[in-house]
């Protein structure tokens, strides 16, 4: 379980994030959703520790990132996978090396070892036949599955995801959505998706946090959010007329709790 | 305003080495890495390095024969101020300074992509010291290099200079090759090697920090190139002058 506890944090003297709580559950899919410039990436990067944030806590299972020295630090990062917005793979590998990257780097472990959990991992997010491949040799959606395989490597007990679909057509953002979701269940990770994808957000939203201009407005669940009465989430959200539908479609055949 | 922004970009750097010069966290895939630097920044180098120090060596010998026309003055000294201009200012800092805008922009480019497109969070993301990972290899690397490419530079040039001579007929070839050999100073060697070493520091590590702390996209990785360059070139007339003066005079 993540801990988010006030955190604040300004650039060039404009605050972005205005004392943020949320809690970010161990085997669900945590989302973080928000217009564009609500500071979503900026909590996702004080989280992960790319960005300093001025005041509050962050508890990794009860551990303050905030407090560890470099050493501790470097130990909880091993814990840790991130899945970028544009896949940050390494150009000069090919798939099966950059899979392999963090186990050559940190597992204890022979080449061949390496190799078969990076082909495992390549198996698991279903690239089998990719090994050889140089990022810029496949698609969008590809590099993203060779992202997250990279970012399971380790088995990281917390994996984060900066606008996972962003750029892929709906069918792809779906097996993306499905396949975080599926390893989130699959290893108890605590995942935390950054996101503006209402795909996302209704289909696999066990835990939503709704950032507004920098402030936490709302959390709930991916059901909870058809009765929220919080006016910013329902422009954001229900912004166009499909998902208007949709809301209204649920709302009308919702059986009355018992 | 210039000497405060002077100062911080100078703070920066500082610190930036300070994270570079750090114990590799795995020596088995540094090795592998500099290997691999040492083909991209060193041979790949070689081409370029042969074809300039050739013409450059021919057009000195050609220069120096033509200006040197006094009777006083005998032939053989064409041979031996070509051979002083390789060895005390060409081969080194000339060099240098061409190999600044080929391996910097090369090193500034590549890092600076790396920034915008997150491959370095990534690597920070994982544990791993970004800046000792990806600038170490490079540097110790160029490093290792520079003296082959110094010492084929003085060669080939020189052999340029030979060529001239058998070719034009503006010297006899003798009368050169003994002016090459005669009143040679050791030391003037020695003089352009350590000189190198210290440029070549400069080229990697101040590329390196461009492209490090490029801000935004592609636009911005070209003009961390060009500004690699430029400080770089800056830098090694700066350090010419005072190594010139510390290991000449």
């Amino acid at each position: 379980m993540i801990e988010v506890k006030n955190v604040s944090k300004s650039f060039d003297g404009k605050t972005i994030l205005h004392d943020v709580s949320a809690t970010f559950e161990t085997g669900k899919t945590n989302l973080i959703i928000g217009q564009s410039g609500s500071g979503k990436t900026v909590l996702l990067k004080s989280i992960v520790g790319l960005i300093t944030p001025e005041k509050g806590e962050i508890l990794f299972d009860g551990r303050d990132i905030m407090k560890m020295n470099v050493k501790e630090t470097k130990e909880l990062r091993k814990e840790i996978g991130m899945l970028f917005q544009g896949s940050a793979l390494f150009d000069s590998e090919t798939v099966l090396g950059n899979v392999m990257f963090p186990l050559t780097m940190f597992a204890n472990m022979t080449h061949a070892e390496a190799r078969d959990r990076a082909e495992f991992c390549i198996e698991r997010v279903k690239l089998q036949g990719a090994n050889n491949k140089y990022p810029s040799e496949i698609s969008g959606g590809m590099q993203k599955r060779v992202a997250i395989a990279r970012a399971i490597a380790l088995n990281p007990r917390y994996l984060f995801c900066d606008e996972p679909n962003s750029g892929l057509d709906p069918r792809t953002s779906i097996v993306i959505d499905e396949l975080l979701s599926d390893i989130t269940h699959e290893y108890n990770m605590t995942t935390v998706i950054n996101t503006h994808d209402m795909n996302s957000v209704l289909g696999i939203g066990e835990n939503i946090i709704f950032l507004n201009k920098g402030h936490r407005e709302w959390v709930g669940d991916m059901q909870a959010i058809y009765h929220s009465a919080n006016e910013a989430l329902n422009e954001f959200v229900f912004a166009n007329d499909l998902f208007q539908k949709v809301k209204k479609y649920v709302l009308a055949n919702e059986k009355p709790h018992p | 305003m210039i000497i405060s922004d002077s100062l911080a970009t100078f703070g920066q750097y500082c610190v930036f080495m300070s994270r570079v010069f750090n114990i590799p966290d795995r020596w088995r895939t540094f090795g592998s890495r500099m290997v691999a630097e040492i083909t991209k920044l060193g041979i790949d180098s070689i081409p370029l390095v042969l074809v300039i120090s050739v013409f450059i060596g021919a057009v000195c010998t050609i220069q120096m024969q033509l200006n040197i026309t006094s009777p006083l003055i005998p032939s053989y000294s064409t041979g031996m101020a070509t051979r002083e201009i390789i060895l005390l200012e060409f081969s080194n800092s000339i060099l240098c300074l061409i190999l600044a805008g080929k391996v910097g922009s090369n090193i500034a480019s590549e890092i600076g992509t790396m920034r915008v497109t997150e491959q370095i969070d990534a690597l920070d993301i994982m544990g791993i010291n970004s800046a000792n990972f990806l600038v170490l290899p490079k540097i110790i690397a160029f490093l290792l290099f520079i003296p082959v490419l110094v010492i084929l530079s003085i060669f080939m040039a020189l052999m340029g200079g030979v060529f001239i001579s058998i070719t034009t007929g503006i010297i006899p070839l003798n009368l050169f090759i003994y002016g090459i050999q005669t009143m040679f100073v050791e030391w003037y060697v020695w003089y352009g090697l350590i000189k190198s070493l210290f440029f070549s520091f400069i080229i990697t590590s101040v590329a390196s920090y461009y492209g490090y702390y490029v801000k935004g996209g592609s636009l911005e990785v070209g003009k961390a190139s060009t500004n690699a360059v430029v400080a770089s070139s800056i830098l090694i007339l700066l350090v010419d002058v005072i190594l010139t003066k510390l290991l000449l005079q």
